[in-house]
C-alpha cells in the first residue's frame, strides 16, 4: 500500500520533471531562433546589403534608446505614446459599446435585421481605411478624426460578432427562461448577453489591434502628435530605423493590450470547460 | 409540491386543438390535429407515440410557448394566452445555463419571479439538497455528469412549485441505469410527503417514446397516432404506488398492461417506420 503510494509520488514527480524539461527546450529553441534571425540580419546589413534601406538591429536599438532618453523629433516619446493610446482607447471603447449594443439589438430583432441587412453589407464592403482621409476633413487634425477612424474599424469588427452571438442563442435556453418566469428584458440580460459574451470577447482581441491601426492611420493622414506622425516623419527623412522602432513600440502596446484582454476573458468565461479555454489561448 | 389547482375541472384541457407550422419549403406541416386531452389535477399522464409524431408540440401548446392554430387549450379552466401561472417545463435537451453555478441555476426561477436574492438562494439550496446535489452548489454544469445536470434541471423546475409539470423526454439522453434512478427520483419528488406515493397534487404530462418508462411512471398512458398527432387510445395503469421504478418492471401486472398498450402503439410505430423508409427510398 505504502509502496503503491510511493510509486504514485515518483510517477507524478517524473511527469513534472518531463514537463519542465519540455518547456525549457521550447523556450531555448525560441531564443535561438530570435538570435539567429537578428544575428544574420545584423551581419548581412554590416557586410552585404545597404543599411540605409534595410537598417539593422543595432541601429534600431540605438534609435529606441535615443527616443526614450533624449526624446524624438516631435518631443517626448511618452507624449506620442500617450496620445496614440488615448485615441485608440477612446475609439475602442466607443466602437465596442456601439457594436455590442447594435449587434445585440439587430441580432434579436428579425424585422430590423432584415431591413438593415443590405446596408450593413454595403457598409462593410467600404474600404474603411479611406474614411480616415474624410475624417481629417470633417474633424480636423486633432484627436477626434483619429478616434473616428479607430471607432469605425472597431465598430464593424465587434458588431458582426455580437450580431452572430445574439442570433445563435440556444432557443432552448430562452424558452426555459420564459417558462421559469423571465420577462423580455430578463431574457436579454440573463440569457442573450451572457451567450453572446464569448463571441464578443473573441472579437475584442482583434478589435484593439484595429483601434491602434485606426489611430495610426489617422495620424498618418495628418496630425500634430502621435506614433503615426513619428513613423510618417521617419518615412519622410528616409529613416528606416525610425520606422522599425515605431513598429516595435506599437507591437509591444498591442501585446500588452492582448494580455489584459486575455485576463478579462478568463475572468468572464470562468464557467467554460477548461479544454475550450486552452484551445482559445493558442 | 403544493397545488394551486381549482378543485373541480381538469388542470389541463385541450379541445380539438390543431397546430400547423409553415415548413421551410413553403408548405404547411400539421404537427397536431384535432387533439382532445384532459388531465386532472394531481394526475400523472404519460404520453407515448412514435418518434417525431408531435408529442412535444402538444406540450408547447399547453406551456403557452406556441399558440394553437385552431381549437382551445385551457389551463386551470382558463384559455392559454402567454405562459400560464404554475407551469413547469423540463426540456429534452439541457436547458441549464452553462455560465451559472448549480445554485444560481436553481435560483433563476424565483429570481425571475421577483424574489429577493437571499431568499431565492435559500429556496434553491433547499431544492439542490432535495434532488441529491448537496455539496455541488458552486459547481458549473460542465463539471457535472449528464444525470446530475438533469437533477439541476429538475430542481430548477420544481423550485417554482408548479401545479402543472410538463416533461419532454427529459431522461432520453441518459444511460439506462441513470434513467431508472432518475425515474425513481422523479416519482419520489412528485409524491412529496405523501406516504401513499400518490402525488402532492401536481398534474404531470410526461412525453416519452419509451413505453416502459411510460408504464412505470404514469397513472394513465395516452397513445398518440403517427404524425399529425392525435389521441389514439388511453389506458389506465392499475399499478399501485409508491412504485419502485426498477423493480416494478419485473411484475406480471406490469407486463400485462405493457402488452395491452403495446398492441395499440405498435401500429403507429409501424406506420412511422414505413413512412421514413419511403422517404429514404
Amino acid at each position: 500500500m505504502l509502496l503503491e503510494l510511493d510509486d504514485h509520488a515518483t510517477a507524478v514527480a517524473q511527469a513534472r520533471a518531463a514537463g519542465r524539461r519540455r518547456a525549457f527546450t521550447v523556450n531555448a529553441v525560441r531564443v535561438l531562433l530570435v538570435v539567429a534571425v537578428l544575428g544574420s540580419w545584423e551581419l548581412a546589413a554590416t557586410y552585404w546589403i545597404d543599411p540605409f534601406y534595410y537598417s539593422k538591429p543595432s541601429a534600431i536599438w540605438d534609435r529606441l534608446v535615443d527616443w526614450f532618453t533624449t526624446g524624438t523629433s516631435q518631443g517626448s516619446i511618452w507624449t506620442q505614446i500617450a496620445y496614440t493610446l488615448e485615441e485608440a482607447l477612446i475609439g475602442f471603447v466607443l466602437g465596442s459599446v456601439g457594436g455590442v449594443v447594435l449587434g445585440i439589438v439587430l441580432g434579436r430583432s428579425r424585422f430590423l435585421s432584415d431591413v438593415c441587412a443590405p446596408f450593413i453589407k454595403a457598409a462593410n464592403a467600404i474600404p474603411r481605411i479611406i474614411l480616415a482621409s474624410l475624417f481629417v476633413i470633417w474633424f480636423g487634425l486633432g484627436m477626434s478624426s483619429k478616434v473616428a477612424t479607430a471607432f469605425i474599424l472597431v465598430f464593424f469588427a465587434v458588431f458582426f460578432n455580437a450580431f452572430q452571438g445574439a442570433r445563435e442563442v440556444d432557443r432552448n435556453l430562452v424558452n426555459n427562461a420564459r417558462i421559469l418566469g423571465a420577462s423580455r428584458t430578463a431574457v436579454l440580460r440573463t440569457i442573450v448577453v451572457p451567450s453572446a459574451t464569448s463571441w464578443i470577447l473573441a472579437s475584442l482581441h482583434s478589435a484593439f489591434g484595429f483601434a491602434i491601426i485606426g489611430a495610426i492611420v489617422g495620424e498618418y493622414s495628418g496630425a500634430d502628435k502621435g506614433l503615426g506622425l513619428l513613423i510618417n516623419h521617419a518615412q519622410g527623412t528616409f529613416d528606416s530605423a525610425g520606422i522599425y522602432a515605431g513598429m516595435i513600440i506599437i507591437t509591444v502596446i498591442a501585446l500588452l493590450a492582448e494580455w489584459l484582454l486575455t485576463l478579462l476573458e478568463r475572468r468572464l468565461l470562468r464557467w467554460r470547460p477548461p479544454v475550450a479555454a486552452n484551445e482559445a489561448r493558442i | 409540491m403544493p397545488t394551486q389547482a381549482e378543485p373541480d375541472g381538469p388542470a389541463i384541457e385541450l379541445r380539438d386543438a390543431t397546430k400547423r407550422f409553415r415548413s421551410s419549403s413553403g408548405g404547411v406541416h400539421t404537427a397536431v390535429r384535432n387533439l382532445d386531452l384532459a388531465v386532472r389535477a394531481g394526475e400523472f399522464v404519460a404520453v407515448v407515440g412514435p418518434t417525431g409524431c408531435g408529442k412535444s408540440t402538444t406540450l408547447s401548446l399547453v406551456s403557452g410557448l406556441e399558440p394553437p392554430s385552431a381549437g382551445e387549450v385551457l389551463v386551470h379552466g382558463r384559455p392559454v394566452d402567454g405562459i400560464p401561472a404554475g407551469v413547469g417545463y423540463m426540456f429534452q435537451n439541457d436547458a441549464v445555463l452553462p455560465w451559472r453555478t448549480v445554485l444560481d441555476n436553481v435560483a433563476a426561477g424565483p429570481r425571475y419571479r421577483g424574489v429577493a436574492k437571499r431568499e431565492a438562494r435559500e429556496r434553491a439550496r433547499d431544492w439542490v439538497g432535495r434532488v441529491g446535489l448537496g455539496g455541488f452548489e458552486s459547481y458549473y454544469p460542465h463539471q457535472l455528469s449528464g444525470g446530475m445536470r438533469k437533477r439541476v434541471a429538475l430542481a430548477q423546475t420544481l423550485v417554482n412549485e408548479p401545479s402543472i409539470l410538463l416533461m419532454d423526454e427529459p431522461f432520453s439522453a441518459l444511460d439506462v441505469q441513470t434513467r431508472g434512478l432518475m425515474q425513481d427520483e422523479l416519482l419520489r419528488l412528485w409524491a412529496g410527503d405523501d406516504p401513499l406515493g400518490k402525488g402532492g397534487g401536481a398534474a404531470v404530462v410526461f412525453v416519452t417514446h419509451d413505453l416502459e418508462e411510460a408504464v412505470v411512471l404514469g397513472d394513465r398512458v395516452v397513445v398518440m397516432t403517427a404524425g399529425p398527432a392525435t389521441v389514439k387510445a388511453s389506458f389506465d395503469v392499475p399499478l399501485k404506488r409508491p412504485r419502485d421504478a426498477e423493480e416494478i418492471r419485473l411484475t406480471p401486472e406490469f407486463l400485462e398492461i405493457y402488452r395491452e398498450v403495446w398492441e395499440s402503439l405498435r401500429e403507429e410505430v409501424q406506420i412511422t417506420r414505413e413512412r421514413s423508409a419511403g422517404n429514404a427510398a
